[in-house]
């Protein structure tokens, strides 16, 4: 019995090992390429391409960062400014009209609902790039090529949200409450604005974050519809500062350090909302 | 549950609207439509989007694609929309750049998307496992990824690319290896690299969250019979969480077919990348370089296709590959 018991043991402590070290290496990988920018982001230009990371000796953290903001007549902060604006304010109006269209499809019946929604899981398969001419050609038929509009209101639709809206109201708002709302006599849309929206709240902030995430990212629209500098966001700046970069090198301290501040918004977000996007996660892959 | 509960409620407005009869059926009519009303308000906003900045622009893709603007004569006098068929199409498919970056996004999918889905699914189900230590950690550490924007994620990779600022290539520059990341063969396999780095930890979580909701019990009776845990992992624990896997795996197809941030971004510093290197490179080359619109709409359109029957094909081979699964049992 004993001896078949420290047998079983000794591979079980080595499984053990093994698969902390497999994760502790997983996790070395993630963290490691955003270690390595921050300590990038403490170096001058000659330090940098020395490639003596470690050494503290030419800390230059706070003159990448003025030379951050003051490069190219401080465009940085513009960039930053913009960002905040297209993905917050953005995001917030997106997440409003997609759970609202997500809680209708859930409460309300009327025909050829299925093949409407059908619709719009459809457009989750769509390719960006495949909306980009029609877009800029649609903008620049409307005057719109060149504004913030331009970026705008592209990114406000966002039809994995309806998807999230519709399995959030079908979680968090019982169908009770509207009945017996109903009952008391409360109109439809102030019951959804008063009573549905606060329950809805967790879900809400879900696809909030998740839009948040992908207009931060977004790329390619800005890159096809802006050629003003000064309504640059963040992404397509660093990406045009990259490539003077190659010509010009005092541009790399300053992408580094652009990239870095890039990076924080996002994290904070996400640390600070933890509790509601594990829910929605959790929402969108298992059901 | 609550749809018992539901039914019964409305069984039993039923039962009353009866009773009382043709009054009463009349205030029903007018609630089912304030209700109708009130739907359609919330619905009005996002249809709205849906149409202007998804239906039409489709639709504009399209109609583009059969279009071409020709100018008669010697490129003198005024210029006209033809219409061409599918001569757009057949400019497209003969197109040796653009058929090399349709292989190269195939290459693509099918390096990057089996190790993405494994390696997630690996990594959540030894979270899983129980015998992780600091596992909330762990999945922090996994996840920051996912707060780097792509073109970022891109460019630290660039610099941990570049000789000269990259402490990776000085390290193994040390053990007398030279590699160049950005070379013919190497290009590829280092923006798979990138792609992953960046989303291995999301779907990680996405899957963790799958198998959170699996069922203790299931998982106890697999262990009762005698199953170890790498047999349960295998056997037990990931055929539960099949939807997950489908849906990960299909956003992460669609994610692939569109590749363009990452090679854009390399395309500044490695000539091996030019500017026709993937599908949605050549569109962006053909509309804003070339001002070609009816060359991109075909290509866009193309595009489109390839991913509708992908999709189309993964939803119809796994719904039967899981028929199957429940027959067998």
């Amino acid at each position: 019995m004993s001896a078949s018991h420290t047998t079983a043991l000794r591979p079980r402590l080595l499984g053990r090992a093994s698969v902390n070290t497999v994760v502790a290496l997983s996790v070395l990988y993630t963290l490691l390429p955003v270690l390595w920018l921050v300590l990038a982001a403490t170096k001058n230009r000659d330090a940098l391409f020395g490639s003596d990371l470690l050494s503290l000796g030419d800390f230059s953290f706070v003159q990448n960062l003025r030379d951050l903001f003051t490069m190219d007549g401080g465009l940085y902060g513009r960039w930053y400014v913009n960002s905040l604006l297209y993905a917050v304010v953005g995001a917030a109006v997106g997440a409003l009209v997609s759970v609202a269209c997500g809680y209708a499809f859930d409460k309300y019946r009327f025909r050829h609902k299925e093949k409407l929604f059908g619709l719009v899981l459809a457009a989750v398969m769509v390719p960006q790039t495949v909306l980009a001419l029609p877009l800029y050609l649609m903008a620049s038929g409307a005057g719109l090529v060149n504004t913030f509009w331009a970026v705008f209101i592209p990114v406000l639709f966002n039809p994995f949200g309806v998807y999230l809206g519709r399995i959030f109201s079908h979680g968090y708002v019982p169908d009770e409450v509207l009945e017996a709302a109903r009952v008391d006599g409360a109109g439809e849309l102030t019951t959804y604005l008063r009573v549905s929206l606060r329950m809805l709240g967790p879900g809400l902030v879900t696809v909030f974050l998740f839009q948040l995430t992908a207009i931060w990212n977004n790329f390619f629209l800005p890159m096809v519809m802006l050629s003003d500098q000064d309504l640059y966001p963040v992404s397509l700046g660093l990406y045009q500062w990259n490539s003077s970069a190659t010509v010009s090198p005092e541009y790399y301290p300053v992408v580094i350090m652009g990239s870095l501040l890039a990076i924080v918004p996002l994290i904070l977000a996400f640390v600070l909302l933890q509790r509601f996007w594990r829910s929605g996660l959790t929402a969108g892959a298992v059901k | 549950m609550t749809t018992t509960a539901t039914s019964r409620a409305t069984a039993a407005a039923r039962g009353d609207a009866r009773a009382s009869g043709t009054a009463a059926h009349g205030s029903r009519k007018a609630a089912r439509r304030r209700q109708l009303a009130a739907c359609a308000v919330l619905m009005t906003p996002f249809f709205l989007l849906l149409l202007t900045v998804f239906l039409i622009p489709v639709g504009t893709a399209v109609s583009l694609s059969f279009f071409s603007d020709d100018q008669p004569g010697l490129g003198f006098g005024p210029e006209r929309t033809v219409f061409v068929g599918l001569r757009s199409y057949a400019a497209v498919l003969t197109d040796p750049t653009f058929l090399s970056g349709l292989g190269t996004v195939a290459l693509y999918c099918l390096i990057y998307i089996p190790l993405m889905v494994i390696g997630a699914l690996a990594l959540a189900l030894l979270l899983d496992s129980g015998v992780v230590r600091l596992r909330s950690w762990a999945q922090l550490g996994l996840f920051l990824p996912h707060a780097v924007p792509g073109i970022i994620a891109a460019l630290i990779w660039l610099y941990l690319y570049t000789p000269g600022i990259s402490p990776v290539i000085e390290l193994l520059g040390k053990a007398d290896i030279t590699v160049d990341f950005l070379g013919v063969h190497t290009v590829l396999p280092s923006i798979v690299n990138i792609a992953l780095w960046s989303n291995l930890g999301y779907n990680m979580v996405v899957f963790y969250a799958a198998l959170q909701a699996v069922p203790r019990e299931v998982i106890e009776a697999s262990v009762v019979d005698g199953a170890g845990p790498v047999r349960t992992a295998l056997l037990v624990k990931t055929p539960l969480v099949r939807s997950s896997i489908v849906v990960v795996g299909m956003f992460t197809l669609i994610w692939a077919l569109q590749l363009f941030t990452e090679p854009m971004l390399l395309s500044q510093s490695s000539p091996m990348i030019n500017s026709r290197f993937s599908p949605s490179m050549y569109i962006y080359d053909a509309a804003f370089t070339r001002n070609n619109y009816s060359l991109a709409a075909a290509a866009s359109v193309v595009l489109l296709m390839c991913t509708i029957a992908l999709s189309y094909g993964i939803t119809r081979w796994t719904s039967r590959a899981g028929s199957a699964e429940e027959a067998a049992r």
